[in-house]
């Protein structure tokens, strides 16, 4: 493998990618107003489908992302709804429409499967493609691919440089004193998780209207639930998780790069891989052995390491506040 | 303190004359969300339910591939009661269904050879359970040791653990020849559990969910150890305070579970599909959780909703062919029992709520 072959591979992983970095950028602005989105795999399917069959109807790719959008904007209110206004288990109900919606996506999905339809169009961006290996890399796809860069940096700028964004990160880690301070928790919540849940919507989108092109039954399962490991490994820093989804992106190129030399194993057993990644992220960050062994070095050390490796879930995350 | 005990046996104890009209509106809503989605696929939603019907009860293969459905569900739904009872959110069920399956495979193929078949079968099916356990334990013991939430720990070991399942098939227990989505190479017929007829149904596998469940009834509502574990769930640290071993009581449920799960897990092995397969588990892990949520964590009503489920599951099967409609309806159906039922469950507790003016 060379280094052109080496370029063109990255390139292909950071592409598709795409929708996962929407899907777990949106995941992220939940749960850090405090809101577990568990349907992210059924909101992705049922999105996918709706968006798809709605781009083929109108011919329009912009419709059908719209349509996605409002899709996993109306799976997000149900979820608010349930654990914000009724209080009841954002879990359950969120692992209800994970399921609820994969079988619904298959149910109504049925007359556009295999349909070929509209995709994204693709666009080098002027001038910046030309910038060598960097251009090739980031600047020679399509405008949902440069939506996503933009939309990672804006996530981040809002969280950590603007007050609103302060705001949203109070109201997921201290609700109370976020409202002893005048902030509308409840209003906060749905907004975010609606903002999430039509972010998901998009990511859905973009696998039937670009990088998976048309729809088949479950042809994005498994994504939502990866995208949920991608929030945890990613530490709710959207940098990060971004970052982990690219990681992914290129764990998979790799994957069916690799596929010839190692024989006859399916691609399906390498997409463990972020939920074994997931897993002793948690393992490494949220034990008390971590806080022992750090005891033991000098204070100045010690502090910059864990500020790297602890990257705490929102304090107040999936529980109930009571406003009232 | 008469507040607290009113509070406690609210979530506990699931009372149908309270909730009652906010339950039935939540069924009226589902059918009607239901016949909704059939109308619009431009079918009539009463041909769809008699081929449902004719589809799970239809011949005796139909009716008996209800229970071999309704074997794993019910152990699954079972083993779930304990976890939900401590509090506790066990999505890795799946996987630990998948685990119980993977070790059953493991001591069929090492003993086939060596021991006579019955031992090899009791062998087989004990290492489910074990295998399950293990699972279960991994999720329990990251739960309880390394504070790791239980919902993402399960759900990310189901993943290992189908992952694990595919590695094997297409791996070192790859067929001879040719490895493949269907399976491991089949074993002998003396391995197979005793069925009924030549039918999927087979009856060993259904006594023992049906021991499970009485197992589980029994030890929720008549013992110590279930009223220590309700006591857990609902309140970790006061029960703490009282001196209850809460590591021992959240890592005993996840072992129950684990077993449960890891029991359904070998039987799918001998009872039914005789190798290992992909699926092995059938999503009926996930389906148990549904179950479950049903009907608020109460045993006594797991028999006849994971029946119900489990004829809508096998009914669907023919709909592709007969109706030329997609077998997802089963988990639609499903699926939207439960959250209305979920969401009337709210609705009811706000009423009562604002009628008792707390």
């Amino acid at each position: 493998m060379d280094f052109s072959e080496l370029i063109v591979i990255l390139a292909t992983a950071i592409a598709t990618a795409t929708p996962l970095v929407f899907a777990s950028i949106g995941e992220t602005i939940a749960e850090r107003a405090g809101v577990i989105n568990l349907s992210a795999d059924g909101t992705i399917l049922m999105a996918a489908m709706t968006g798809f069959a709605a781009a083929l109807a109108t011919n329009s790719v912009l419709v059908g992302f719209l349509a996605a959008a409002l899709v996993g904007a109306a799976f997000a209110l149900v979820i608010a709804f349930g654990a914000i206004t009724l209080k009841q288990s954002q879990i359950a109900i969120g692992f209800v429409l994970a399921l609820l919606g994969a079988d619904l996506s298959s149910f109504l999905g049925n007359p556009v499967v295999l349909v070929p339809g509209p995709t994204v169009p693709a666009f080098n961006i002027p001038l910046l493609q030309d910038i060598p290996v960097l251009g090739r890399l980031l600047f020679q796809s399509d405008p949902l691919v440069y939506a996503s860069y933009i939309l990672i940096i804006v996530t981040w700028v809002f969280f950590y440089r603007t007050r609103p964004g302060l705001l949203l990160r109070s109201v997921g880690e201290q609700p109370a004193a976020a409202f002893a301070r005048g902030a509308n928790v409840v209003r906060l919540r749905y907004i975010y998780t609606l903002i999430g849940g039509a972010l998901m919507g998009i990511a859905g989108a973009a696998f039937s209207l670009d990088f998976k092109a048309g729809w088949t039954n479950r042809s994005t399962a498994g994504y939502g639930w990866i995208a949920l490991a991608i929030v945890i490994f990613g530490g709710w820093n959207p940098l990060r998780v971004a970052m982990g989804a690219y990681f992914f992106g290129i764990l998979q190129s790799l994957a069916s790069v690799a596929q010839s030399s190692i024989q006859s194993v399916p691609t399906q057993a390498f997409s463990v891989a972020p939920f074994v990644l997931m897993i002793l992220v948690l393992v490494l960050t949220s034990g008390e052995w971590l806080d022992n062994l750090m005891s033991r070095l000098p204070l100045k050390v010690r502090r910059p390491i864990l500020r790297a490796i602890r990257q705490p879930a929102p304090a107040a995350l999936g529980k109930v506040f009571e406003q009232d | 303190m008469k507040e607290k005990s009113q509070s406690t046996s609210r979530a506990l104890v699931f009372r149908p004359a309270r909730g009652l009209t906010y339950q039935a509106g939540a069924l009226l809503l589902s059918f009607l969300f239901i016949t909704i989605i059939i109308l619009l696929t431009g079918e009539s939603p009463f041909r769809v339910v008699a081929s449902l019907w004719d589809g799970a009860f239809g011949t005796t293969d139909q009716f008996a591939r209800v229970f071999s459905t309704l074997t794993p569900l019910v152990l699954c739904s079972s083993g779930l009661i304990f976890t939900f009872t401590a509090g506790l959110y066990n999505l890795g069920v799946e996987g630990q269904i998948v685990a119980g399956a993977i070790a059953a495979t493991f001591i069929l193929r090492e003993f086939q050879a060596v021991l006579p078949a019955p031992l090899v079968v009791a062998a087989g099916v004990i290492a489910g359970m074990l295998g399950g356990i293990l699972w279960g334990l991994l999720a329990g013991v990251l739960k309880v040791f390394g504070k790791i939430n239980e919902i993402f720990a399960g759900l990310g070991m189901n993943f290992v653990a189908q992952g694990l399942a595919i590695y094997l098939i297409f791996g070192p227990w790859k067929r001879p020849g040719i490895a493949s989505m269907s399976g491991t190479e089949p074993f002998g017929e003396s391995l197979w559990l005793g069925r009924f007829g030549q039918t999927d149904a087979a009856p060993v596998a259904l006594i023992i969910a049906i021991v499970a469940l009485a197992l589980t009834i029994i030890i929720m509502r008549n013992t110590h150890f279930g009223l220590r574990l309700k006591a857990v769930g609902q309140n970790p640290r006061a029960s703490f305070i009282l001196g209850m071993p809460a590591t021992r009581l959240l890592l005993s449920s996840f072992i129950i579970c684990g077993a449960f799960a890891g029991l359904a897990g070998g039987l799918q092995v001998v009872g039914l599909f005789h190798r290992l397969v992909p699926s092995i588990s059938s999503n009926l892990g996930y389906l148990a959780l549904l179950v479950v949520m049903l009907i608020s964590f109460n045993a006594l009503w797991i028999a006849p909703v994971a029946f119900f489920f489990s004829a809508l599951n096998v009914g669907s099967l023919q709909l592709p062919m007969v109706l030329r409609m997609e077998s997802s309806l089963s988990g639609v159906i499903q699926g939207t029992l439960v959250l209305l039922a979920l969401l009337a469950r709210g609705f009811s507790e706000r009423a009562r709520k604002a009628a008792g003016g707390q």
